[in-house]
C-alpha cells in the first residue's frame, strides 16, 4: 500500500516555517563562548526535524544541506566546537536558506543552486577544519570520539567508578580544556593550572586558537584559548580534577583515558532527559556504523528504509521545537471561518439590539421578566462579541520577533553596536492590525539604526555609552494601542532639515516654524536629509509611506526628537479594523459616524467667533487658530434641521495634518461600532471609509475626516 | 449559484425560470437564479454623490446592500413608496466578483418558465444604449415581458458610481480654468 505523502506537505511546510522561526529565535538568544545547552539542543531539533521531514518528502537537496547544518549543529551541541560568531552568523544564514529552499520547494520553482552549495561548503569548510585540527586523536581513538561526540560534556558530572580499573601505572591522559570566555574574570589562571599539572607528570600543550576574534573585537578580559592537554604518568583522575577545582563550572573539561582502548569513555557526561534517548540512538548506531556515520541522524536510516516509520518519528520530534517554545495547545483555523463568525455575531448583536428596543415598550404582566431575559442576553451577546474579537487578536511578539535579526545584522553592516529592547511583546492586536504594521515598524527601526544610533565613537565623544538602544514598546492606551520605536542616539537635526526644506522649497527662507513642523517635514514625500543614498535610507522614501501606511490603518504617528538624546515615534493604532469607536452625529434625518480617533473636541459656536472669508468661506476661532467650517450638510446634500452656525454645533476633526469645523445638528452618542464595507457591493465615496448597522437596524455611514476634507477644499476651489 | 445560471445558459436547454414583476403598465423578468430575496420596503441611508436612481443602502441581514429605483432608471413616471413596493434583491455578476443589488419594483407578479426558443431579440430602437440591457422578449399568457440582462444593466450603474465624483471634479476642474 502506498501512501500519498503530498497531502501532508502543507503541515509539514507550515510546521518548518514555524519552527525555522523559532530555531531563528533560539540562534539570536545564544551567547557567544557560553551557549545555553537548552538552546542548542532546540536547534538542534528543528533542523533533525526538517532534515527528517524533506527526506521522508523526496526533497534530497533540503536533506542534503540540513545534513550538514545538523553535523555542525551536533558539534556544537557535544562541545566539540565553540559557539563563535562566526559560527553563530553561519546558521543564521543557514536558516535563510532553508526558508529559501523551502518556499521554492512550496511553490515548486526551482532552487537557488549557488546559494545554497556556497553555505553548504561553508558548513562543511567549518567542521572540516575542526576535525583536521582534532585529527592526531581521531586516528588514535576513533571509536571513543565517536562516542563523545555524541555526549555533552559537564564537568564535575563524571559518573562514580567510570575510572578505569585496571589501567597500567603510565597512563596517558588526554585532557580538553576549553574555558569559559569569564575564565579570567573569576580569577582563575590556566598557567597555574598546567605548572601544577606539569608537577604531576609528563605535559604537553596544545592550544586552539580557533576562537579568537581579530584585534578589533577582542575583549582583553575575556578567555579565547582553549587546550588540548597531554598527560603521561601514574596520574589517578581525581588528582587532574583537582588541579581544575577552581574552574569547574567555567569551562568544559574531558578528562579521558588514551591508552585502554578498550574502556569506555572516561567522563560521561550528565545528559538531560530530552537527550538521552538521541544519544543512546547514536550510540547504538556507532556501535555498527564507522564513526562519521555515527553523527548521522538515525531518521535518515530509517527513511530510506520505511518511509511510512519515517513520518511517525518525524511527527513525533516535530512536537518537541513546538512544546520548546512554550506553544499551549491551539489549532489552526482559516480566517473566513473567524470572519464569518464575526459577521453572524455582528447580526446577533443588532437584532439583540433591536428586541431590547421592542422589550422596553413592552407592557403587560410578563414585561418585567421579558426586559430580564434581554438583559441577560445582552450581557451575553456582548461576551460573545468580545470573545470572537479576541480570536482574531494575536500579540504582538509575531511582528517584534523579526527585529532581533535584523537589528544584528544592520548593525553589524554598519559598524554600530547596539541592544535591541522590546517590551509589551504580549499585547494584542487584529491580525489585519498586525500583518500591516510591520512594515511600518521595519522602517522606522531601520531609520533608527541608520539616522538615530550614532557610531561608537561619536557616541563616546558624545559621553554616551557605546552601545545605543533601539526599544520598541506596544501597550494598550485607551481602545487603541500604542507602538513607540525610541533610539537614544543623536535626535532629529532640526537645523539641516530645515536647510534642506529651504533648499527644496519646501519652506520660505524667512520662515520660522516650530520643532513640530520641523518634524512634519520628514514625512513629506521624497524629503531625505541623508547626503549619500545607501541601500538602507536616504532615497527619501520611507517616512511619508510610514505615515500613510499608519492613516490608512485608521491611525497616527507622533514624533518626539531631543537634540542629542534620541527621538521618539509613537503610533497610535485601533486594535481592530473590524469595530471603531465612533461619535453618532445628527444632520436632519441623517446619523452619520465620525472616528472618535479624529475628533479633537467638540463646540457649540457663538456667533462672535465666526467670520467669513471673501464673504463666502466660513471661520472660526479656535485656541488662536482659525478653522474652516465644512457644513456636513452642503456636502452631503441633505436637509438640515439647523441651518444658523450657533445652532447646531460643530465637531472639531483632525485628517491629513489639518483641523477642521464640521457642522452637524446633534450629538448623539458615543459607541463602538462594527465597521461594514460599503464598497463590497457598491463603491467608494468621497468622505466616506464605510458603514455600520445601528440598533434598530438601520445603516449609518462611518466618515472619513481626510476625504471630507478634500472633498470639501475641491469644493471651496470652485 | 451563478455559475448553474451560466450551465443552464449556455446548455441552451429548453426552458429557464424567470421571476415577472411589475414596474407600471410593464411586465419585466429576470432570471429566478439571480434572485437572493424579496422584501417589503424600509427606509434607506441615503449614499451621498450617488446618481438619483440610486436610493441610497439598506441592511440586509449583515451586509450593506445598495438599493436602486428601476422606475427612476428606466426614467418612468414616480411613485410613493408604500408598504406594499417591493425591493428584489439580485446578485450580479461584474468584474470584481458578485455584487447584491436591491432594485425596487411596483410588485412581484409571477414566477414563469421561459421556452428559451421562443425568446425574441429586442427591436432596434436607433439607441443601442437604450436596449442593451434587455436580453430578448417573451411573450407569455399573451403579455409581454421584457427579459432583463441584470448584469449589464447594473454593470452601466457601476461605471457610473465610481465615475460619479470624478466627473464632477473634472467638470470643477474645467469651470476653475
Amino acid at each position: 500500500m502506498t501512501i500519498d505523502l503530498t497531502q501532508f506537505h502543507d503541515a509539514f511546510f507550515e510546521e518548518s516555517f514555524e519552527a525555522l522561526d523559532s530555531m531563528e529565535a533560539a540562534l539570536l538568544k545564544l551567547d557567544i563562548g557560553a551557549p545555553d545547552s537548552e538552546l542548542i539542543n532546540t536547534i538542534f531539533r528543528v533542523a533533525h526535524s526538517i532534515k527528517g521531514g524533506s527526506a521522508t518528502f523526496g526533497f534530497s537537496d533540503i536533506a542534503s544541506f540540513t545534513h550538514s547544518l545538523e553535523t555542525l549543529l551536533d558539534e556544537l551541541r557535544s562541545g566539540g566546537m565553540q559557539v563563535t560568531l562566526a559560527i553563530s552568523d553561519l546558521l543564521l544564514k543557514s536558516v535563510d536558506v532553508m526558508r529559501a529552499m523551502l518556499r521554492s520547494v512550496q511553490a515548486k520553482q526551482p532552487l537557488d543552486a549557488q546559494r545554497i552549495s556556497d553555505l553548504q561548503f561553508d558548513l562543511e569548510l567549518i567542521i572540516a577544519q575542526k576535525n583536521a585540527a582534532a585529527a592526531p586523536t581521531y586516528t588514535v581513538m576513533p571509536a571513543a570520539i565517536a562516542h563523545l561526540a555524541s555526549s555533552a560534556p559537564a564537568p564535575g558530572a563524571a559518573a562514580p567508578g567510570a575510572t578505569a580499573p585496571g589501567a597500567t601505572a603510565h597512563r596517558r591522559w588526554e585532557i580538553s580544556f576549553r574555558p569559559y570566555r569569564e575564565l579570567f574574570a573569576r580569577g582563575n589562571d590556566p598557567l597555574r593550572m598546567m605548572r601544577e599539572l606539569a608537577e604531576l607528570g609528563e605535559l604537553d600543550v596544545k592550544a586552539d586558537l580557533s576562537a579568537v576574534p581579530g584585534f578589533a573585537e577582542l575583549d582583553p578580559q575575556a578567555c579565547y584559548l582553549a587546550w588540548t592537554l597531554g598527560l603521561t604518568g601514574d596520574v589517578s583522575e581525581e588528582a587532574i580534577k583537582q588541579v581544575f577545582e577552581w574552574a569547574e563550572g567555567d569551562c568544559d573539561l574531558v578528562v579521558r583515558l588514551l591508552n585502554a582502548p578498550d574502556e569506555t569513555p572516561v567522563t560521561v557526561a550528565a545528559v538531560e532527559p530530552a537527550l538521552a534517548a538521541e544519544v543512546i540512538a547514536d550510540a547504538i548506531l556507532s556501535a555498527s556504523a564507522p564513526p562519521e556515520e555515527a553523527k548521522a541522524d538515525p531518521t535518515v536510516h530509517a527513511a530510506a528504509a520505511a518511509p511510512v516509520l519515517a513520518v511517525v518519528k518525524q511527527d513525533a520530534k516535530a512536537d518537541a521545537p513546538l512544546s520548546a517554545i512554550g506553544d499551549s495547545g491551539s489549532i489552526r483555523v482559516s480566517v473566513e471561518k473567524i470572519d464569518e463568525l464575526m459577521n453572524t455575531v455582528g447580526e446577533l448583536v443588532i437584532t439583540q439590539a433591536m428586541l431590547s428596543q421592542l422589550g422596553a415598550a413592552m407592557e403587560g404582566p410578563n414585561a418585567e421578566k421579558l426586559r430580564a431575559g434581554l438583559a441577560q442576553l445582552e450581557r451575553n451577546t456582548r461576551e460573545l462579541q468580545e470573545s470572537v474579537m479576541r480570536v482574531r487578536m494575536l500579540p504582538i511578539s509575531f511582528v517584534f520577533s523579526r527585529f532581533p535579526r535584523m537589528v544584528r545584522d544592520l548593525a553589524q553592516r554598519l559598524n554600530k553596536q547596539i541592544d535591541l529592547k522590546l517590551t509589551g511583546e504580549q499585547t494584542e492586536l487584529d491580525k489585519t492590525v498586525l500583518e500591516k504594521i510591520g512594515d511600518p515598524l521595519v522602517h522606522l527601526v531601520r531609520n533608527s539604526i541608520d539616522h538615530g544610533i550614532e557610531s561608537p565613537e561619536v557616541r563616546v565623544a558624545a559621553g554616551k555609552s557605546p552601545v545605543g538602544t533601539v526599544h520598541l514598546d506596544a501597550c494598550h492606551r485607551g481602545g487603541n494601542i500604542a507602538v513607540e520605536v525610541s533610539d537614544d542616539g543623536g535626535g532629529l537635526d532640526k537645523e539641516r532639515i530645515l536647510a534642506k526644506a529651504r533648499a527644496r522649497g519646501l519652506v520660505g527662507p524667512n520662515d520660522a516654524l516650530t520643532d513640530e513642523q520641523i518634524h512634519d517635514l520628514i514625512f513629506v514625500p521624497g524629503f531625505s536629509t541623508a547626503d549619500k543614498t545607501t541601500d538602507l535610507s536616504g532615497r527619501g522614501v520611507g517616512m511619508d509611506v510610514v505615515r500613510r501606511n499608519v492613516k490608512e490603518l485608521g491611525g497616527k504617528i507622533e514624533l518626539r526628537s531631543e537634540s542629542g538624546r534620541g527621538s521618539r515615534f509613537i503610533i497610535t493604532l485601533p486594535l481592530t479594523l473590524a469595530i471603531v469607536d465612533g461619535q453618532s452625529v445628527a444632520v436632519g434625518s441623517e446619523t452619520y459616524i465620525i472616528p472618535l480617533i479624529s475628533i479633537v473636541e467638540s463646540m457649540r459656536l457663538k456667533e462672535a467667533s465666526i467670520s467669513r472669508l471673501s464673504g463666502r468661506n466660513e471661520v472660526f476661532s479656535f485656541r488662536g487658530d482659525y478653522l474652516p467650517i465644512i457644513r456636513l450638510h452642503e456636502l452631503f446634500g441633505v436637509e438640515p434641521r439647523a441651518r444658523a452656525l450657533h445652532e447646531g454645533l460643530v465637531v472639531i476633526a483632525e485628517g491629513d495634518g489639518r483641523r477642521v469645523g464640521l457642522f452637524v445638528d446633534d450629538l448623539l452618542g458615543q459607541q463602538q461600532v462594527v465597521i461594514k464595507s460599503l464598497e463590497v457591493n457598491y463603491g467608494h465615496v468621497e468622505g466616506v471609509s464605510g458603514a455600520t448597522i445601528l440598533g434598530d437596524g438601520s445603516v449609518a455611514l462611518i466618515l472619513d475626516v481626510t476625504g471630507i476634507i478634500h472633498a470639501a477644499s475641491l469644493r471651496v476651489a470652485a | 449559484m451563478s455559475t448553474n445560471a451560466v450551465k443552464q445558459e449556455q446548455a441552451g436547454a429548453g426552458s429557464h425560470q424567470v421571476l415577472t414583476f411589475v414596474l407600471g403598465n410593464e411586465t419585466y423578468g429576470v432570471d429566478i437564479l439571480r434572485v437572493q430575496e424579496i422584501r417589503g420596503w424600509s427606509a434607506v441611508t441615503k449614499i451621498p454623490h450617488a446618481p438619483a436612481h440610486v436610493l441610497g443602502v439598506l441592511n440586509l441581514r449583515g451586509s450593506i446592500v445598495p438599493i436602486v429605483d428601476l422606475r427612476m432608471r428606466f426614467a418612468l413616471e414616480r411613485a410613493e413608496y408604500t408598504a406594499i413596493t417591493v425591493i428584489i434583491v439580485v446578485s450580479v455578476i461584474s468584474a470584481v466578483g458578485r455584487r447584491d443589488f436591491g432594485v425596487v419594483v411596483d410588485g412581484v407578479s409571477d414566477v414563469v418558465d421561459v421556452n428559451t426558443a421562443e425568446v425574441k431579440p429586442a427591436p432596434e430602437l436607433g439607441s443601442r444604449a437604450a436596449t442593451d440591457y434587455i436580453r430578448g422578449l417573451v411573450s407569455i399568457a399573451d403579455r409581454m415581458v421584457v427579459l432583463l440582462d441584470i448584469d449589464r444593466l447594473i454593470a452601466s450603474d457601476m461605471t457610473s458610481f465610481s465615475g460619479n465624483l470624478a466627473q464632477e471634479e473634472t467638470s470643477v476642474a474645467a469651470t476653475a480654468a
